[in-house]
């Protein structure tokens, strides 16, 4: 147990924290595919390489493309999770 | 209070909610079982509802935030329990440590010839597992082909549409030069990368899945550069129909054999050969690629199915 | 306490990831965050698993020059979650269109909002 997996996997709990508190909805796909980077680095170090290259391409690359697309496809790229759009004129 | 009244007076029948509903009068999350008690009396009651089952949703929406957090605690508090009393983690004395693992490890080589032990077991000692995940993905692209080919606006209770805005407009990316560029450079990388994982499974860290995903997001960015009219010409309907079909037949048929040569003690006629060349290790090989080439497809099926509605 | 947190902190991260996930995915309305939710539980899971199978100080399970079958860690969790995380992307893309197919039938992702809009499409 070094110190970088402790970090590592500390890092694991706040992106979680923050994909579950993160009010946009792109925000929340993209910290999850920093989650899944993290988790493929983290696959490395418990000597796992087959699983750091799968998840580095399935988890961080091909998921996070669908649910991009899928906002794309329900025009809900601009929204948050109560479906009101953001508004930066306002501002 | 306000908000509570709004939706009783709602479930009564008394009110016809307004598009214009604020949020803050939306009732807090919803189950099946409160679903279904509502359900049913709307069939019988159009127009109304009775009272206890409108006092049962209310109290289920109510409680039910309190409820799930509870359920989470409990769940937390057994795992944590069970964690703690865990071997330390990284010890030789973790129970999954076993013979099976030691058997693996230590005939592994003789046996399948794949010097990549992980390969070597997905492949050779627990292929059924793999065929059955390559068919989960296949049905997977089944689903998801049901669901999203057919492109007309699907809208159940021909209601007039709420909230319809005009669709984003949208960036074309296969006229930006910049992605031209890099997808050029980076696109034959990727496909090179992606076939030697796939082609090395059974040498190196790698091997079907893994080099079939890099491989579908090769294919992905190409499509995206260039648009769907240039990965049309060697990846159409047609092709993806008969590479997964062909693929998984293989795979099935190959692995079909230890059904008629007894399911113990596997007497391959197909040897290990020399285990460190690329043309060793018996069916692996073969069977990495078949997987690629499922995985692959299924990767690029799935993205156009998203994209386009149709592969 | 916090050597036993130690000790075996993969598997507490793992078990508070899974707690988060499911957190999410029962208290959450809107349909992406709960995909996102069932997500970080698959991965909990897959940490949980991998973990098991890691030995200090040994090497990844591939033939390496001078070593002994002592010296690699456990294949068979490896092999278990590689199965493991192509499935998750099949499912995740089943769920994904089922959204897509619900936002085309009710033009909103809250849980409530297409209730609401079951229950008005009946009388």
């Amino acid at each position: 147990m070094t110190m970088l997996e402790v970090v590592l996997l500390l890092f694991l709990l706040v992106c979680a924290v923050a994909a579950a508190v993160t009010k946009k909805l792109l925000v929340t796909v993209v910290i999850f595919m920093g989650y899944s980077l993290v988790m493929s680095l983290i696959w490395m170090l418990l000597q796992s390489p087959d699983l750091a290259i799968t998840e580095a391409a399935v988890g961080a690359g091909v998921t996070s493309l669908l649910f991009f697309v899928t906002l794309r496809k329900i025009d809900q790229i601009e929204t948050d999770t109560k479906g009101k759009e953001e508004h930066h004129e306002e501002q | 209070m306000k908000s509570n009244e709004t939706w009783k007076s709602w479930l009564r029948g008394d009110l016809d909610l307004t598009d214009t509903l604020p949020e803050a009068q939306m009732p807090s999350a919803l189950e099946p079982t409160g679903t279904e008690t509502s359900q049913t009396s709307g069939e019988e009651q159009p127009a109304s509802m009775k009272t206890l089952e409108r006092w049962e949703l209310h109290l289920f929406q109510k409680l039910y935030p309190f409820f799930a957090v509870l359920m989470g605690l409990a769940i937390v508090v057994v795992l944590m329990a069970t964690v703690f009393s865990l071997p330390r983690f990284g010890g030789e004395d973790v129970p999954a440590n076993n013979e099976v693992a030691e058997r693996y490890l230590a005939d592994g080589i003789e046996e399948t010839g794949a010097i990549n032990f992980v390969a070597g077991m997905i492949l050779d000692y627990r292929a059924f597992d793999t065929l059955g995940e390559s068919h989960v993905l296949f049905t997977g692209v089944c689903a998801v082909i049901l669901l999203l080919e057919s492109t007309e606006e699907v809208n159940i209770f021909r209601r007039k549409k709420t909230k319809k805005r005009a669709p984003a407009p949208r960036l074309d990316l296969t006229k930006d030069p910049i992605l031209h560029q890099a997808a050029l450079f980076i696109v034959p990388i990727i496909f090179l990368f992606g076939i030697y994982v796939v082609f090395n499974g059974h040498l190196s860290p790698g091997g079907g899945f893994s080099g079939g995903a890099i491989l579908g997001a090769g294919l992905i960015v190409y499509a995206s550069a260039f648009g769907f009219e240039q990965t049309e010409r060697f990846m159409n309907r047609k092709v993806f129909r008969m590479v997964t079909l062909c693929a998984l037949c293989f795979y099935s048929l190959s692995k079909c054999y230890s059904f008629f040569t007894g399911a113990n003690h596997l007497e391959s006629f197909i040897s290990p050969g020399t285990p460190g060349n690329i043309f060793s290790a018996g069916l692996i090989l073969p069977l990495n690629i078949a997987v690629g080439a499922v995985v692959a497809c299924t990767m690029y099926g799935l993205f156009s199915l998203f994209e386009r509605g149709k592969i | 306490m916090l050597d036993q947190i130690l000790a075996c902190l993969p598997e507490v991260v793992a078990v508070l990831l899974y707690a988060i996930g499911f957190m999410l995915l029962l208290l959450h309305k809107n349909l992406i965050k709960k995909i996102i939710g069932l997500n970080i539980m698959d991965t909990s899971m897959y940490l949980f698993l991998a973990s098991m199978g890691y030995i200090q100080g040994n090497i990844a399970p591939i033939l390496t020059e001078g070593a002994t079958v002592a010296d690699y860690i456990n294949p068979i969790p490896s092999g278990l979650v590689l199965t493991g995380i192509v499935v998750s992307v099949s499912t995740t893309a089943l769920m994904l269109a089922l959204v897509i197919r619900l936002y085309r039938a009710y033009h909103t992702l809250n849980l409530d909002e297409i209730y609401i809009e079951i229950q008005r499409g009946r009388r």
